[in-house]
Order: C-alpha cells, then structure tokens, then sequence
C-alpha cells in the first residue's frame, strides 16, 4: 500500500539471524527473555543489552525501521517507572536492606540510592528485551513463525490462526480505511473537534460495517480451507518449514548457555535474584 | 453414452435449514467422464447450490435437508465428508482473493498438501512442477498484494490441481477479472480440460463470454429446476435464454435486431462457428436502416480535471499527467485494468487523497483545499460492496444519516429521505430491517444514502460487480432515470456491455495515463486500446466482419443507437 506501512514488517536480507530456522529464532527469543525477566543483576542485564545490540547489528536492522517503536517503548517506560515510584517509593530499600536517603522531594517521598538503583535496573531489564523481540520480528518470515510454533508444542489450528491474521491484516486495514473515508464523506467528523461520547458513536459508524464485511469474508476463507482439506488430520506440515542446520544448534546451546549462566549468578553469587551493592 | 456417469443426479432435491422452501427440485442430470459442462441460471436459481452439493459445502457447512441420491463416482456423497470428496472434486471459488489462505503464493499452492501431512521436501517439488503448468514459478515468494486478480486465480487453480482431482468446479470464475483475463481464464481452463482429460464443471451466468471457447453440454437452472440440458447451438437459438434472464451474446441480439432467424443450423453457440451466410445482406440491410442518434452532450463542464499527476509513495506514480472534463449530465465510464488508477482517481475526486500535482475544478472553482466532507456535498461516491456502507439496523436511519451528521432539523430530513427514497423505488420499505433487503435492493439503498445529500456529481466503483443480468438492468435503468435528474454519474468499471450500452463516453486509463477519451464503440473496436486496457473486442465487431461490413465501429455504434431506440420506445 504505500511505504509506512512496511515499516516494521519481514524483509528478507542474507544475514546469519536471517538464515536461522524460525523454530530457532522463538526459542532462542523465549531463552533469552526468561534470562533477562530472571535475573534482577544489572550486570548481567547490561550484558545482555550489550549482546542483543550486537545481534541487532548482524541481522542488519536498521533505526529508521524501528524508530518509531523506540519511541514507544521509551515513552512507556518511563511513565511506567514514574508511577511505580509513586506507588512504591520504599520498594528498594525492602528489597536492598538498607537506606541511603538523597533527598527529600515530599510529603513522604523520599529519594534513595536503593530506590534509584532498582528503578534504573527495572527500566534496563525491560529496556533489554526490546532488541530481542524486535530482532525476532523483523528477522522471521511470518509463516515461518506460525509454523515454528508446532515446535513448541502449540496446536495447529492455534498456529495456522496466526498465520491466517498475519495474512488478512492487511485486508482489514484496507477495508477499514476505505470505509473510514466513505464515512466521512457523508460527514463523519473523527477529528478531535468532536466530542468524546461522539467520536465513541461515529468510531461504531466504522465498526459495524467492518465486522460485517468481514464476516463475508470469514465464510469464505473457511469455505476454501475445508474444501482444501484443512483439519483432516491430527497433524499437518509445513511448507516454509526448514530443516535444523548446525547454526540453529548452535544458536540454540549458546542461548540455553546464557541462561544457564544468568540462573547460575542468582542461585550461587547473588543467592538471591537481586544483585545488592549495598552490602 | 455408454460409459458409466461420474456424477449422477436421482430426483435429487435440496432445502437450506434456513430457508421455507427446497433450492433445488428433484434434479436429474448425468456427467460423464471428460465432459466440459456448464451450468448457467439467474442469481437465486440454485445454481451456486449445485455446485455446494458436489463439493461437500453441503451439507457440511451449509445444513439442510437432502433427498433423493447424488453420486460421484459411484459414491452416494451423503455418506462421504467433505475431504473424502475434496479427493474427487477440486474447487475453484469466486473470491480468488478470499480464497488465499497462504502468505504467499508457493503456500498457497501447498495447502493441500500440508493437510495431507505430506513431507516438505516432496511437497516443494510438487509445488514447483504445478506452478510451472499455470505459469506462476516465478512468483512463488509473491504475496497475494503483488499478484492481480488472474494470477490469484491461477494459484487456485494450481492449489486444487495439486491433489490430482478427477473433476474440477469453477464457480463463476469471471466475477472478480477485467474482460482480457477473463477471456484468459477460460483458454486455460479449456487447456486444462484438453490435455488433462478431467471433468469440468463451470457454474456461471456470464453465457457469452464461457462460449469464447467450446463446451458440451450447458445446463440452464431456473427455480432450483433443470429446464435446458443442450448444447451451445440449440441453447442459443432457442426462447430459453430470454425466458430465464440470461444474457444472450450480444451478436445473436444484433441478428435478432437484424430481423435474422437464429436457427441452431447457423452454429450460433460460439462467434467462430456462426454461419453467415444468409444473413449477411439482412445484417447490412439493417445497419444502413439505423438513424444514427445525436446525443452531443454540448452543457458547461461540471468537472475539469487538469493535469493531475499522484504517487503514494513518492516513488511509483500511479497517475500521470490526466486532464478531461465531464460535462453536466454525461454519464460517463473510467475504464482500465487493475491497478491503471481508476480508484487512485476517484479517490482523488473525493478528496481522499491529494493530488501531487495539476487541478481538480468543481463548476468551474478549484476545490483543492475543500475537505471530504464539503466535497461530498457535491461529489458523491458509492462503494462496490454495500455492506462496507451500511452502518444501521434501519433502511431510514441508514439514508438519514449523512444529514443527521450535518445536524439538519429531524423535520427537513424526513422529507428529503422520502423524497430520495421515492425516488430509489425503496418508499415502500422505508420502516424495514435493511436486513430485509436483496443486495440489488441494498445497493440502491447505499445510493440512496449518498444521493440524499444532494450532490451533482455520483461515482460507483463497479456497480453492477456479481449481479447476473436482471439485476445489472434493473440497477443500471435505475442509473439512467437519476441521470435523467440532472445528475452527472461517473462509473468506474471494467464490464464491457455496461460501458457499451449506457456509457456513451469512456475515458480509458492505462498504466496511471490517459491513452483515450473516445465513445465506447471506438474504445472496444479498437485494438490497441483493447491491448492497453485489458478489454475485450465486442463480438458485434467480430458480426460486422463476417458480414462483411467494413466499418465496424459504426456497426457497433449502430447497434446501441437501435437498442436504446428499443428501450426507449
């Protein structure tokens, strides 16, 4: 349709990440994820980080295709950290054992150390897993993805529904633009000007045409799916699925590596899943 | 024929659980190994049902009741599922875009097989050798968004094929295709059928253009009944086309016109078999007889497109460089193939997008900087499906509701409704459900809707899109008479008779340019234009040269100068 929205979509490049199976890449990115939601030591996730940017560059994404992901994650962190600090202002000091006050801001709100410590490793954990979502997205091919899924045991009727959504996405979008602009050529105002309880009732003028639409639609698709013999068996193949080579193996054993090793700094140097400078 | 029927039809009835009464009655009806049938019949008259009993649909999906016996291959169909029939009949559907369930066309083609839990390895191999018969090898990694609507359906085709099927369903397979890949469609599927010896069912109300190439036997349903099972020549030249609302090919109607005698001895079924001889004389006899009709639309431009250039992107225009002008009152087409900018421009007219460059005049004044909604007061566009517009329960909320969104006082809107609905011939179901309504009758609600807000100019994408030919007449007079309103209507389409026969002026689009503004018997008579715009010669041009007449184009003019004097009268 028109650039934007390739943006943050599959584009193959010949990169090693690239060429991983898409079974590899979900495991891989579930690894490396329980790793970094694991463990609270900034060491370690700052490693990390340092890691996935690296996989980042490899893989040859480039800013501009996630720039505006960036954005939102930023935005998202921060007002999250602001609010736990509201809520939880003392939640470094339980954690960490002792209390370093800086500075008084109100009321009962005090700066500490700890509280700032803790804050800044939450805000990195999640900030690390960002690179690694995002390389699994824009690396896999998404009927890969789907059928990388029976790897880990899903159904697959559960996986072929996410394919199939990868696949009408688009449609929907379309139809739902087109129909957004017929509407508001009889006079539909979605602009802020309207008023709140309005914009609700002229969002349903969309709405409603759209499910109805794509209801059509849904008799279709299932029509063709059953008359191709969809369900037939208890299992199914896949066409995008590839064989294991040694990179996916070894793709696989360093990332089961990493989080063995971030397991093994919680359990027997931190004997705990903080790091405590403190102490 | 003595070799055993493959598909045979034992008083068979049908009745839909949802529906008070049987859709289809007490069929008998032999196939035979081999054979190329097609099965024709207005909308409604349980032709797509047939086919829904062949492949399984119904009952699986579609419940009802069944009696009587239907066998394929032997096989009594209430005892099989719909895989084990999916085994003997391959379906092609209508909505070749709906019907992509792969991401890309190389899955598309595997589907099947994936079910069949057929190893990867095999299953790439198999792939590669069907997309090879169907010419689609290079686009395996193509996503439907890259493909046109043929492409699309020969993956189908390559993805029913795959399984090596005994007999292949088409259902209205020229629906979604402009006229040249439509004229494609059915080589290929005549190819299919010659070198692969499989039966072949074709379930479609578009006669003449099947009949591009030969078929067996045609089966004409009306009311769930069988009422013809003949061949092409008898069918033609016989009442039971006129009595069912099927549209006879357009050069049987001009040797009707020609007061010619259509006998199944002339070979009428197919313009390639069409014996002339006799008739030839009575033909330019009649030609010269008609007066021609001078329609000069000479009104002040409503319209002034100048110079207009788009792109989405920055980087592949989709329109360069249009300039013409619509005259107050014309009824005119856009014609082209997908993707020649047809919508890119109506949308334009709307102000749903910006044009990069050149003007779009309104009366004379530049609308550039007019939103959509000022611009709908007077440019109006409907939609080709109608259910993307119904957005409300109720036939009169639903036209209400451009007004009410322009907080017109209830009481002005009550009249206007009235009137518009008066005019649409929809007043006596004002208080409906419009869930009560056919779709032909949804379609003039959705123009309903749009012409209560007064505007000048109409625009519809396609609109007679699927509508077998009771429906496209019943649509397009009603067209007419709102033309004969004052109002200045724009359709975009590519059906040929639509343009031919209430169109007198196309503007043809190719490729993002202009490459004509002509009457449409010059466009469809002209062919390098055909070439460009994806059109098909009309077969009237193809008479006029049989018989001899050496100015086709003004045979064909001829031709819709008389009918409309028909219609007229």
């Amino acid at each position: 349709m028109n650039t934007k929205m390739r943006l943050f979509s599959y584009n193959f490049i010949d990169t090693p990440i690239h060429r991983l199976s898409g079974l590899t890449k979900l495991v891989c990115f579930l690894l490396l994820t329980f790793a970094v939601m694991y463990s609270y030591d900034i060491r370690v996730i700052l490693s990390m980080m340092a890691f996935s940017f690296c996989i980042m560059w490899v893989s040859q994404i480039k800013f501009s295709q996630i720039k505006l992901m960036v954005i939102y994650v930023l935005i998202f962190l921060i007002t999250n950290a602001v609010i736990s600090y509201f809520f939880a202002p003392e939640q470094g000091v339980s954690i960490y054992g002792t209390r370093h006050e800086i500075v008084r801001l109100f009321g009962p709100y005090w700066l500490t150390w700890e509280q700032l410590f803790y804050q800044f490793t939450k805000f990195f954990k999640y900030a690390s897993v960002i690179p690694l979502g995002i390389i699994f997205l824009l690396t896999t091919n998404p009927s890969e993805f789907a059928s990388s899924l029976i790897g880990i045991r899903i159904h697959y009727k559960v996986a072929i529904a996410v394919a199939l959504t990868l696949r009408y996405f688009p449609d929907i979008q379309r139809t739902y633009h087109d129909i957004s602009l017929t509407q508001q050529a009889r006079g539909l105002d979605l602009s802020r000007k309207a008023r709140i309880t309005d914009r609700f009732k002229n969002a349903l003028l969309i709405i409603i045409p759209l499910i109805f639409s794509s209801l059509d639609r849904i008799e279709v698709i299932s029509n063709a799916m059953d008359l191709r013999g969809f369900g037939k068996h208890k299992t199914r193949t896949w066409y995008t699925s590839r064989k294991m080579t040694r990179a996916d193996h070894t793709a696989i054993v360093i990332s089961a590596l990493i989080f063995i090793a971030t397991v093994w700094v919680s359990v027997f140097i931190n004997h705990s899943r903080f790091y405590n400078p403190f102490i | 024929m003595s070799l055993p029927s493959i598909i045979e039809f034992q008083d068979f009835s049908f009745q839909y659980f949802s529906q008070a009464e049987p859709t289809l009655h007490h069929l008998n009806l032999k196939i035979y190994p081999g054979e190329k049938i097609l099965i024709v019949g207005p909308s409604g008259s349980g032709k797509s049902t047939i086919g829904h009993c062949l492949n399984g649909l119904v009952p699986f999906s579609y419940k009802g009741d069944i009696t009587g016996s239907l066998k394929i291959k032997g096989l009594e169909t209430r005892d099989m599922n719909i895989f084990q029939l999916s085994k003997m009949v391959g379906t092609v559907l209508q909505d070749t875009d709906g019907q992509f369930v792969g991401l890309t066309v190389g899955e598309d083609i595997a589907f099947v097989l994936e079910n069949d839990n057929v190893p990867t390895v095999e299953m790439k191999s198999r792939v590669e050798k069907l997309a090879q018969m169907v010419d689609m090898q290079d686009l395996l990694i193509s996503s439907p968004y890259e493909l046109s609507g043929g492409q699309k359906q020969r993956t189908s085709l390559a993805g029913v094929m795959i399984d090596d099927v005994d007999i292949l369903l088409f259902d209205e397979p020229l629906a979604n295709l402009d006229p040249a890949t439509g004229k494609t469609a059915i080589e290929i599927i005549d190819d299919i059928h010659k070198n692969s010896k499989k039966t072949i069912i074709i379930i479609e109300h578009r006669l003449e253009d099947v009949l591009h190439r030969n078929v067996d036997r045609i089966i004409v349903l009306a009311d769930g009944k069988i009422i013809a099972d003949m061949g092409a020549d008898d069918l033609v030249s016989s009442l039971i086309l006129k009595e069912t609302g099927i549209r006879e090919p357009l050069y049987v109607t001009a040797l009707k016109y020609a007061g010619v005698k259509v006998t199944s001895e002339m070979h009428p079924g197919y313009i390639t078999t069409l014996g002339i001889e006799y008739s030839g004389e009575a033909l330019k006899a009649w030609h010269k007889g008609i007066k021609p009709v001078e329609n000069q639309n000479t009104n002040p431009s409503v319209l002034e497109i100048e110079n207009v250039s788009f792109s989405y992107d920055g980087v592949r225009s989709i329109l360069k460089d249009i300039s013409f002008d619509i005259r107050k009152g014309e009824m005119i087409s856009i014609v082209g193939s997908n993707g020649a900018g047809k919508s890119t421009l109506s949308k334009l007219l709307c102000g749903f997008e910006k044009e990069d460059q050149g003007n779009i005049r309104f009366n004379g004044e530049n609308i550039k900087d007019k939103t959509i909604k000022e611009r709908a007061e007077f440019i109006g566009v409907v939609m080709q499906n109608p259910n993307q517009m119904i957005s409300k329960p109720m036939i009169y909320d639903e036209v209400a509701l451009g007004l009410r969104l322009r907080h017109i006082p209830e009481q002005q809107i009550a009249a206007r409704v009235d009137k518009v609905l008066e005019v649409c011939g929809l007043a006596p179901f004002k208080s409906w459900p419009i869930s009560a309504l056919s779709y032909g009758q949804k379609k003039r609600m959705t123009i309903a809707a749009i012409l209560v807000l007064n505007p000048s100019i109409l625009i519809l994408d396609e609109p007679t899109a699927g509508q077998d030919f009771r429906h496209y007449t019943e649509i397009m007079e009603f067209l007419v008479e709102i033309n004969k309103l004052g109002v200045t209507i724009i359709l975009i389409t590519h059906d040929m008779h639509l343009m031919l026969e209430y169109t007198p002026r196309a503007v043809v689009l190719a490729g993002g340019r202009k490459i004509a503004d002509k009457a449409a018997s010059v466009v469809l008579t002209d062919a390098r234009l055909i070439a460009d715009a994806n059109l098909k010669e009309t077969s009237l041009f193809n008479l006029a040269h049989l018989a001899g007449i050496e100015d086709g184009t003004g045979f064909v003019q001829g031709f819709i100068d008389y009918e409309r004097g028909v219609k007229n009268r």
